[in-house]
C-alpha cells in the first residue's frame, strides 16, 4: 500500500446549469500527504472534490488519476485506487456495523464472486483501525455521532484504496469526535501512506492535520501551500472577507487564525491602544 | 457515550455475518412453501384425500376427487410462481427508490399492465396470450416510469410520500380508465372485471408455460442486483465512489422488477400488496442485504399468495374469494402501520 498515485486537476471547469462553480481550475493533490481543501461557503470546494472521484462530469479540463482522465476510467477500476466518503451518505435502516462496513469490498468483487477470506480480512482490518470492533454486530442507528462517522470511514478503509476523498468528515461533530476522526486520518496517513484529500470547515483544524492546504476562491485556486503559507491573515482576508489574527499554536506549532468580529476589537487595537489599557 | 476500547487483532471471523440464523429461517419459509403448496392441492370447497392428489399426479382425473385436484395442481403452481415473482418484484422496486412504500400495486405499476392488456383486448383483438404478456410488460414499464417522472418533480426528488401518492392518483386513474373501457362492451367487461381483481383461479398449465420465460428472465435479472442494489441502499454518491454505474445499475434492477410483475399481472390480474408486505416481513428475518433479501422474497412471496389462495376458498365456502381480495385485507392494514411510523424515511 505504499503505491503512490498522482491526482492533479488540469484547466478544470465545473457547473450546474447554467452556473460556473469552478473556472479553470488547476490543482496537484500531492501524493502520500494530507491536503485540506477551505474555502468560503458555497465556493466549490465539495464540487471539486465529488469531480475529482468522478461524480460530476467537467464541463472542460480534466482530471487526472495517474496522467489518466478519471472520467474515462472504469468504474470499479477507479473505485479500487480512490475511495470517496461524502458529506451524508445513507445507513439503511438496521444495517450491522459489519454488514456496511463489508459494502467498501464491492470494487473488489463480480456479479459471481463470492465473499473471500481478504473480504473478511479487509473487513476485520478496517474495523480494527477504527476502533470498531467491538461495534460490528450493533445496529449502525443505534449509535453516537462519532461512533457513526468511524463506521464510515472504516467502509472507505475496506475498500482498500491509496486514495481517500472525504467530504466534510467532521460535520456535526463535537470537539473531541472532530479531533479523533482527524487523528484516525492522520494515523492512516502515517500507517499506510495513504493519500487523503478532505473538504474541511474549519481552519484551524484543517491547518493542524494538513501537510498541505488548499484555499478556494471565487472558483479558483486562491492559495496552495503549506499550512504557514495559506493560512495568513491576508489571505483569510481575501477568501473569507474576514478581519484575524494570526498566531503559532503553542501546541502544535502550526499558524493559529483568531477572526476578528465587529465587538470585539481589544486584542486587534493598536498597540497604543492596548498599551493605555494595560 | 462510549469509546469502544482497543482490542486485540480480531479474528476474521468477528466480522462475519450470522449466516447459521439466516440459513435456519431458509429452512423455514421453504418448508413452509412445501407444506402450503400441498395443503393447496387438498383444501378447498371439496377437500381431496391423499390418494386423488397422488392418482391427479400422475395424470388421472375419473373420480371427483382427482379432478378437482388437477385443476388444483396448475393453480397451486401459478400462485407460487405469481407469488415469488410479486414478492421479489416489490424488494427491487424499494431498493432501487431507496422507497419503504414501493410496490408494484402501490406505484400503479400493476394498474398500468392492466390497462395495457384491456385496451389491447378492446380495440386492438388481443387474444394470443404471449402477446397479452407483452402488453402488460409494456404497460407496466409505461406506468413505472410515468409514475417515478410524477413523484420525482419538485423539492426533495423522488420522497416515499411523493412517490406513493403519485402512484396512487395514478392508480386510481388509470382503474377509471379500466372501466371506461370495459364497461360499455358487454362482450369483455365479466372477463375483464375478475382478471382485474386478480386471481389465481383459472390456472392452466399452458397460461404457465407462456408467462414462465418472462419471469425466469425476470427473477435472473433482478436476483443478479442484489449486490448493485446494496450499494445503491448507500446513497447514489457513494454507491458511484464504490464504482457503481448507477444509472445503469438502477435502470437494470428496475427492468428486471418491472418485467416481474408485468408478467405476473399479465396471467394473474393485478394483485396488491404481496410486494409491499413481504419484503418488510423479510427484513426483520434476514436484515437489509439484498443478497439474502431478495431470495427470501420471493419464497416468502409464494407462500404468502399461496395462503392467501388456500384461505380465500376456506372463507366463502362454497364460493371463494378471489384471491387479490384477500392480499388487500391483510396489505391495507400493513401498509397504513408503515406510514404511520415516524421513519419514513429513506431505506
Amino acid at each position: 500500500m505504499t503505491a503512490t498515485h498522482s491526482l492533479a486537476a488540469e484547466a478544470l471547469t465545473l457547473g450546474y446549469g447554467d452556473r460556473t462553480v469552478i473556472d479553470e481550475l488547476d490543482l496537484v493533490v500531492p501524493p502520500g500527504r494530507i491536503t485540506a481543501i477551505v474555502g468560503a461557503n458555497a465556493c466549490g470546494k465539495s464540487t471539486l472534490l465529488r469531480s475529482m472521484s468522478r461524480l460530476l462530469a467537467p464541463r472542460g479540463g480534466q482530471v487526472l488519476l495517474d496522467g489518466k482522465a478519471v472520467h474515462r476510467l472504469p468504474a470499479k477500476e477507479l473505485a479500487r485506487t480512490l475511495g470517496l466518503l461524502p458529506q451524508s451518505p445513507i445507513a439503511p435502516e438496521g444495517i450491522t456495523v459489519a454488514d456496511l462496513v463489508g459494502r467498501g469490498r464491492h470494487p473488489h468483487q463480480g456479479v459471481f464472486t463470492r465473499w473471500r477470506r481478504e473480504d473478511d480480512e479487509a473487513v476485520a482490518a478496517a474495523l480494527e483501525a477504527t476502533q470498531t470492533t467491538t461495534l460490528a454486530d450493533r445496529p449502525v442507528d443505534e449509535l453516537s455521532g462519532g461512533q457513526r462517522q468511524r463506521v464510515w470511514i472504516a467502509m472507505a478503509l475496506a475498500q482498500q484504496t491509496d486514495l481517500l476523498l472525504l467530504d466534510e468528515p467532521t460535520t456535526f461533530l463535537d470537539v473531541a469526535h472532530q479531533v479523533e476522526v482527524l487523528d484516525l486520518l492522520t494515523d492512516l496517513n502515517r500507517a499506510r501512506g495513504t493519500t487523503v484529500v478532505m473538504v474541511l470547515h474549519d481552519l484551524n483544524m484543517a491547518a493542524r492535520y494538513a501537510d498541505h492546504l488548499v484555499a478556494l476562491a471565487a472558483g479558483r485556486v486562491h492559495a496552495a501551500g503549506t499550512p504557514e503559507d495559506v493560512l495568513t491573515e491576508d489571505h483569510v482576508r481575501a477568501v473569507f472577507g474576514l478581519d484575524s489574527r494570526v498566531i503559532v499554536d503553542p501546541t502544535s506549532e502550526r499558524p493559529l487564525m483568531l477572526p476578528i468580529g465587529r465587538h470585539h476589537m481589544a486584542a486587534a487595537a493598536p498597540r497604543d491602544v492596548v498599551r493605555q489599557v494595560g | 457515550m462510549t469509546t469502544a476500547p482497543s482490542v486485540p487483532a480480531p479474528d476474521a471471523a468477528v466480522a462475519r455475518r450470522p449466516g447459521s440464523v439466516r440459513l435456519l429461517w431458509l429452512l423455514v419459509v421453504v418448508a413452509a412453501l412445501v407444506a402450503l403448496m400441498a395443503a393447496s392441492v387438498v383444501v378447498g370447497s371439496r377437500d381431496v384425500g391423499w390418494s386423488d392428489v397422488v392418482a391427479a399426479l400422475g395424470g388421472s382425473s375419473d373420480t371427483i376427487g382427482q379432478a378437482a385436484a388437477t385443476k388444483r395442481i396448475p393453480r397451486t403452481l401459478l400462485a407460487v410462481v405469481v407469488g415469488a415473482a410479486l414478492g421479489l418484484s416489490g424488494a427491487v422496486m424499494q431498493g432501487v427508490t431507496r422507497n419503504p412504500l414501493a410496490d408494484p400495486g402501490v406505484l400503479g405499476i400493476n394498474m398500468g399492465a392492466s390497462l395495457a392488456v384491456v385496451v389491447g383486448i378492446a380495440w386492438f383483438g388481443l387474444f394470443s396470450a404471449t402477446a397479452i404478456v407483452w402488453t402488460a410488460i409494456v404497460g407496466a414499464a409505461g406506468a413505472a416510469v410515468f409514475v417515478y417522472a410524477v413523484g420525482s418533480l419538485g423539492r426533495g426528488g423522488a420522497t416515499p410520500l411523493k412517490l406513493a401518492l403519485a402512484g396512487t392518483a395514478t392508480s386510481a386513474a388509470l382503474v377509471s380508465f379500466i372501466t371506461a373501457i370495459a364497461l360499455p362492451r358487454g362482450d369483455i367487461a365479466e372477463s375483464v372485471q375478475s382478471w382485474e381483481i386478480g386471481g389465481v383461479g383459472g390456472a392452466t398449465f399452458d397460461a404457465i408455460g407462456t408467462v414462465l420465460p418472462f419471469l425466469l428472465v425476470g427473477f435472473a435479472v433482478s436476483l443478479l442486483s442484489a449486490r448493485s442494489l446494496n450499494s445503491l441502499a448507500l446513497g447514489d454518491e457513494l454507491a458511484a465512489g464504490l464504482g457503481e454505474r448507477v444509472v445503469l445499475a438502477r435502470g437494470t434492477a428496475a427492468l428486471g422488477s418491472v418485467l416481474l410483475c408485468g408478467a405476473a399481472t399479465a396471467v394473474a390480474g393485478p394483485i396488491g400488496f404481496v410486494g409491499l408486505v413481504v419484503p418488510h416481513l423479510c427484513r426483520l428475518l434476514v436484515g437489509v442485504d439484498h443478497r439474502w433479501l431478495l431470495p427470501f422474497s420471493a419464497i416468502a412471496g409464494g407462500c404468502l399468495l399461496t395462503a392467501s389462495d388456500i384461505v380465500g376458498r376456506i372463507v366463502a365456502r362454497p364460493s371463494e374469494l378471489d384471491v387479490g381480495i384477500v392480499t388487500a385485507l391483510i396489505g391495507a392494514p400493513f401498509f397504513i402501520s408503515i406510514v404511520r411510523r415516524q421513519k419514513v424515511r429513506e431505506l
